[in-house]
């Protein structure tokens, strides 16, 4: 009989238990439904001379970083010095997509706080990012040896993601 | 009395000028532009995630809304729009969620409660109705414990 009063507190608890749950959950990161599709394909300016165009073909064959960064994006300059640090070490090679961006901002931004992308292309219209399905910058996909996107960090690439997640994620598809 | 009026005429007045500039690209196509409301109130903006496409004014939103109306243009059935949206952002674009493997304890989660809270309703009632229903004592049981009752009780205590 006693037992029964003591439902409604091991509700409470269970609740409880939802809502810390729910709190470490961060609702801004919706899963892309591109993992293990192919990277949409794009024809872009690079930033450097806009008479060179790339797609994501000149990357196949290697594993490649896609980060999507703006100048005017806070969490990309949060995130910069960990881009400059994996280019250093030469892990995996950077691309960057320069996303509804100017062109001479963007280049200042580079010069100020460092370069660590292989290329870099100009997204002015936010069209590829839409491909991409892009909904806040930074954004980084990584792309495996066969142009299947494998993983996609949403918001700034933290020291710990890189090491826990993407770098160990690029061993292996390296090796594969 | 008509004072009472005045401030949200006056609002209303105030406020014309942004209406109409928000308006403006509705003149190009209205066929068009109403398939592109009712759309893209359908639609979820994930930058400001309580809000549709067709609310928001994030950026992405916009954009989006410019792409929806170039499909349109392209003469895409909102079922392909929805697919190339769906594609690229996943389910959670859509306020209307289909019914799939993923979604289905979002679908059937508040019916299977229902079901378990009538269900502890209907065997609840029942049980009190069987209580309710039990003979009073027997005539029996009723002179028994009359005898009890009166008996000496300082007796049988002793």
């Amino acid at each position: 009989m006693k037992a029964r009063y003591l439902i409604p507190l091991a509700i409470f608890i269970a609740m409880l238990a939802f809502l810390g749950v729910g709190l470490t959950l961060d609702p801004r990161e919706v899963p892309s439904p591109l993992i293990d599709k192919p990277a949409p394909a794009f024809r872009l300016q690079t930033l450097d001379a806009p008479s060179r165009v790339m797609t994501p073909e000149d990357m196949r064959g290697q594993v490649w970083l896609l980060n999507v960064w703006a100048s005017w994006c806070g969490g990309c300059r949060e995130e910069h010095p960990v881009l400059v640090e994996l280019a250093k070490s030469r892990a995996v090679p950077i691309y960057g997509l320069d996303y509804k961006d100017q062109p001479g901002d963007a280049r200042r931004w580079l010069a100020d706080f460092g370069n660590p992308y292989t290329a870099i292309v100009s997204d002015p219209d936010g069209r590829a990012g839409i491909e991409y399905g892009v909904y806040g910058v930074p954004e980084t996909f990584v792309i495996d040896k066969a142009g299947v996107i494998r993983y996609k960090q949403i918001g700034p690439i933290t020291p710990k993601a890189l090491q826990e997640t993407i770098l160990p994620l690029v061993r292996k598809l390296n090796a594969a | 009395m008509l004072l009472k009026f005045v401030p949200p005429l006056l609002l209303t007045a105030m406020l014309a000028p942004a209406f109409a500039k928000e308006a403006a690209p509705a003149a190009a196509d209205p066929v068009a532009e109403a398939r592109l409301m009712e759309l893209s109130s359908e639609l979820r903006c994930l930058v400001c995630q309580n809000q549709t496409i067709a609310d928001s004014n994030a950026e992405l939103a916009v954009d989006l809304r410019n792409e929806i109306r170039e499909k349109i243009q392209t003469g895409m059935s909102d079922a392909e729009i929805k697919d190339f949206m769906v594609a690229r952002y996943g389910d959670f674009v859509l306020y209307r969620p289909p019914v799939k493997g993923t979604t289905l304890a979002l679908w059937v989660g508040p019916f299977l409660l229902l079901a378990v809270g009538g269900g502890i309703l209907f065997f609840n009632l029942r049980r009190r109705r069987q209580r309710d229903a039990e003979p009073e004592l027997s005539r029996d049981d009723q002179a028994l414990a009359e005898s009890l009752l009166h008996t000496d009780t300082t007796k049988e205590t002793r």
